[in-house]
C-alpha cells in the first residue's frame, strides 16, 4: 500500500500535535493545577494515530488509562480534554471523570477508563450493537501488554471471535505494566499475539513506532472488519518515555535502564517521519499547534469550576 | 377468576412484551434458550425471536457483563441471567466498576440500560456456594437500582419497568417464588421501581419481609390474628432505592417494627432499614426495631443443618409477641414436610 506525501504529513501532524500536548501537561503539571493522575503517551503516539487514521468518524474507540493520544488521535476535542483534567465544568465529562476518563460522543471516542481490561469487554458489546444494528460500524478497543494477563480479556478475544464482531484489538506493548517488565509477568517463549492465535483469531504485528505500518495494517484490519470476518488483534511493540504515571522520566529509580531508553528514543515515531516533511512547514506548523496548545490550557484555566451540587448530579439516568 | 399464572411465566411474559415492544431488547444469559429455559422464565423466547436476540453465553459472566454494558451505552437493552447469584459475582468488577458507574463518570454523556436477573437460591442442598443473598451488596453502590419482587404480579411489572429503565437494574428473583402462581394481568404494566408495598394492613406492629421472607412475614401475621395482634406486612421489594415513605408511614402508625431480611444480618439491608426508622422515629418507637436475617456463618448444604438457617413464621411471630410485650408462646406445628423445599412440588435437583 502507498502513502501518499498529504497522509504523510497528515500523520505526522496529528503525531505532533500529542506530543505537544502532553509535553505541555507535563510543563504544567507542576503547578498542581491538574489534580488527577496524568499517564501520557509521549513515545506512543504512532499507534494511536496509524490506527485511529483507518478509522471512519462514525467508528467508535475505547481505551484505558493512558488514553490522552486516543482520544486526541480520533478527533476528541482538545479544549474539553484539558479543561477536564483540570477538573473544570467545562470538561468533557463536567470534572466528574479527570485524565483517566475521557470521552467525546461526536467524535466517536466513546470511553476510557482506568481498570485494565475492563474496556475491552464493553468495546466488544458496542461491536454487537453494531452487528445487530447492522450500522458497519467497527470499533477498536486499545490496550496493553498487562491487560492480555486479565482474564476478561480472553473471555472478551473468546466472545469476539464466536460472534465474528467487528472489533479491533489494538494492543500497544510497551514492555512494562507501571514498574513491572514484562518478563516477569509472562514467559519469553510466547509473544502477546501468539496468546491470542489461541483464541482463533487474525493476529497481525505492526512495528508501534512506525506510524506508515500501523495505519497500512489498521487499513487492512478494518477491510477484514467490514467485510464480517470476524474481529483482528494487532501488536504494536512500542516504548513509553515517561514514568507511568506523572510528568517527569524515571529511568534512574532502577526499573529499566538510561541505555533501554536511548536505544528506543533513537525510534521516535516522530523523527523517523520528520525527514519527509519539509522544514518551513514543520516551523509553521508547531507554531500553529503552540498556539492551539496556548487556547486549550487558557480556556482550562479561566473556566469555572463545577459546583458542589453537580457532585451528587447524574447518579441515575 | 382472573388469570394466574407463575413467578416464573410471569418473568417470561415481562421478557416476550419488551422484545416484542422494542428492537433494542435483547436476552442472554447461560441456558437461555435450554429445554430448561432458566427454571421456566424464559422458555420459548429464542423460538419467537430468533437466535440473535435471545441467545446462550459463554461462561465468562465478567466479559459478558461488559458486553452487555457496551451494547447499552451504545443503544441497545440487554437483559442478563444468571441462574445464582453467586455466579454473577465473577462480573462484580464490570457490575461495580463500570456499569454503576458509567452515566456519573462521563457527566452524563451516556446511559446504561441494562437488566441483570441473578436468582437466589435456597434449599435442596443448595450450600454455601448456590444460595447467596447478596442483595446489601448492590444496594451498596450508587448507580444500581436493586430490586426483588416477591409476587407473579410484581415479577411482571417490575421486570418491564426495570427493562425500560435507563439505569443498571438488578433484579434478584429467590427460586422458591417461581412456581407460586398470583392473578397477573394479560396486558404491560408496570410496577415502580421506587416503592415498597404493603401486602397487608395493620395497627400494632410493622413485619418488613424481603423477597420470600414477606411470604413467612404474612404466615406469621395469620398466626398473629390468633393472639389478638394485628401486623402490617410490607414487602420491601425495592432494594436500592429504600422507600422510606412507606416504611416511615407504617412505622410510625405501628410503632414496633420487625425487619426480616433473606441475607445475613450483619451489615445486611435489615441494618440499613432500621437505622433509618430509629434516625426518624427514635421518639415514637414502642420497642427497638428488632432484625432477623440469617445467622453469621454459610449456608450448609446437609438438610440437618440447613432446616433452621433461614427465619420463618412461628419465629418471627414469637419475635412479634415480645415485641408487644407478650409471652413468645407460639409453637411451630408438626410440619409433614421438610423445611428444605418450599412445598412438595418441588424436588430440587436446584
Amino acid at each position: 500500500m502507498m502513502i501518499d506525501q498529504t497522509k504523510i504529513f497528515e500523520l505526522w501532524r496529528c503525531m505532533l500535535r500529542i506530543r505537544m500536548v502532553e509535553e505541555a501537561i507535563a510543563e504544567h503539571y507542576p503547578e498542581q493545577e491538574m489534580r488527577c493522575p496524568v499517564h501520557l503517551s509521549i513515545g506512543q503516539e504512532a499507534a494511536a494515530v496509524g490506527v485511529c487514521a483507518a478509522l471512519q468518524r462514525k467508528d467508535w474507540v475505547f481505551s484505558g488509562h493512558r488514553s490522552h493520544a486516543h482520544y486526541l488521535a480520533k478527533g476528541g476535542d482538545l479544549k474539553c480534554m484539558v479543561a477536564e483534567i483540570y477538573g473544570k465544568s467545562t470538561g468533557c465529562c463536567g470534572g466528574k471523570g479527570g485524565s483517566m476518563h475521557l470521552t467525546d460522543q461526536a467524535a466517536g471516542f466513546i470511553g476510557a477508563t482506568p481498570i485494565v481490561g475492563s474496556t475491552v469487554p464493553i468495546a466488544v458489546g458496542a461491536a454487537l450493537t453494531s452487528q445487530l444494528r447492522e450500522e458497519g460500524r467497527v470499533v477498536v478497543i486499545f490496550l496493553g501488554d498487562g491487560a492480555m494477563e486479565a482474564g476478561v480479556v480472553h473471555e472478551s478475544l473468546n466472545f469476539a471471535v464466536l460472534k465474528k464482531l467487528p472489533v479491533l484489538f489494538a494492543c500497544e506493548n510497551n514492555l512494562y505494566s507501571v514498574y513491572s517488565p514484562l518478563k516477569v509477568r509472562q514467559p519469553p517463549q510466547r509473544s502477546l499475539s501468539q496468546l491470542a492465535t489461541g483464541h482463533g483469531i487474525q493476529t497481525m504485528l505492526a512495528d508501534g513506532n512506525d506510524v506508515c505500518a500501523v495505519f497500512e495494517a489498521s487499513s487492512k484490519a478494518c477491510k477484514f472488519l467490514k467485510e464480517g470476518d470476524g474481529p483482528v488483534f494487532l501488536e504494536m511493540p512500542t516504548y513509553r518515555w515517561r514514568e507511568h504515571c506523572g510528568p517527569n522520566y524515571d529511568n534512574d529509580i532502577g526499573y529499566r535502564t538510561e541505555e533501554e531508553f536511548e536505544s528506543w528514543q533513537l525510534n521516535d515515531p516522530l523523527e523517523r517521519l520528520t525527514s519527509y516533511v519539509e522544514s518551513k512547514k514543520i516551523n509553521s506548523l508547531t507554531k500553529k499547534i503552540r498556539q492551539e496548545i496556548q487556547e486549550a490550557f487558557a480556556f482550562a484555566k479561566s473556566s469555572p469550576f463545577p459546583d458542589g451540587q453537580a457532585a451528587s448530579e447524574d447518579v441515575y439516568a | 377468576m382472573k388469570r394466574q399464572i407463575s413467578f416464573a411465566e410471569a418473568l417470561c411474559e415481562a421478557q416476550a412484551y419488551c422484545l416484542e415492544a422494542n428492537p433494542n431488547v435483547y436476552v442472554m444469559g447461560l441456558g437461555v434458550p435450554d429445554p430448561k429455559g432458566i427454571f421456566g422464565s424464559t422458555l420459548g423466547l429464542q423460538e419467537r425471536f430468533g437466535e440473535k436476540r435471545v441467545f446462550d453465553i459463554p461462561l465468562s459472566e465478567n466479559a459478558i457483563t461488559g458486553v452487555a454494558l457496551g451494547s447499552a451505552i451504545t443503544g441497545m437493552r440487554p437483559i442478563l441471567t444468571h441462574q445464582r447469584v453467586d455466579f454473577a459475582l465473577v462480573s462484580i468488577e464490570q457490575i461495580v466498576n463500570q456499569a454503576a458507574k458509567w452515566h456519573y463518570m462521563f457527566g452524563g454523556k451516556m446511559q446504561a440500560p441494562i437488566v441483570i436477573r441473578m436468582i437466589v437460591g435456597r434449599g435442596w442442598g443448595q450450600g454455601p456456594q448456590h444460595s447467596q443473598s447478596l442483595h446489601a451488596w448492590f444496594a451498596h453502590i450508587p448507580g444500581l437500582r436493586v430490586i426483588m419482587p416477591t409476587t407473579a404480579r410484581d415479577a411482571k411489572g417490575m421486570l418491564i419497568a426495570a427493562v425500560e429503565d435507563n439505569n443498571p437494574v438488578i433484579c434478584l428473583e429467590h427460586r422458591w417464588l417461581y412456581g407460586l402462581k398470583d392473578e397477573v394481568p394479560e396486558e404491560d404494566y408496570r410496577v415502580s421501581l421506587e416503592q415498597s408495598r404493603v401486602m397487608q394492613p395493620g395497627t400494632d406492629i410493622t413485619l418488613i419481609g424481603v423477597s420470600y421472607m414477606a411470604l413467612e412475614c404474612l404466615r406469621a401475621a395469620e398466626l398473629l390474628k390468633e393472639y389478638r395482634v394485628s401486623a402490617e406486612v410490607i414487602d420491601l421489594r425495592v432494594i436500592r432505592p429504600i422507600d422510606k415513605n412507606t416504611l416511615l408511614n407504617s412505622v410510625q402508625k405501628t410503632g414496633r417494627v420487625l425487619i426480616v431480611d433473606h441475607g445475613h444480618v450483619m451489615a445486611g439491608i435489615s441494618a440499613e432499614i432500621s437505622a433509618v426508622l430509629t434516625e426518624s422515629l427514635f421518639q415514637s418507637l414502642k420497642s427497638p426495631p428488632i432484625r432477623l436475617g440469617l445467622p453469621d456463618y454459610p449456608t450448609p448444604t446437609s438438610p440437618a443443618m440447613s432446616d433452621h438457617y433461614y427465619p420463618e413464621s412461628h419465629q418471627i411471630g414469637n419475635r412479634a409477641l415480645e415485641l408487644c410485650g407478650r409471652k413468645p408462646e407460639m409453637l411451630p406445628v408438626i410440619q409433614n414436610r421438610r423445611l428444605d423445599q418450599p412445598d412438595s412440588s418441588f424436588e430440587g435437583p436446584f
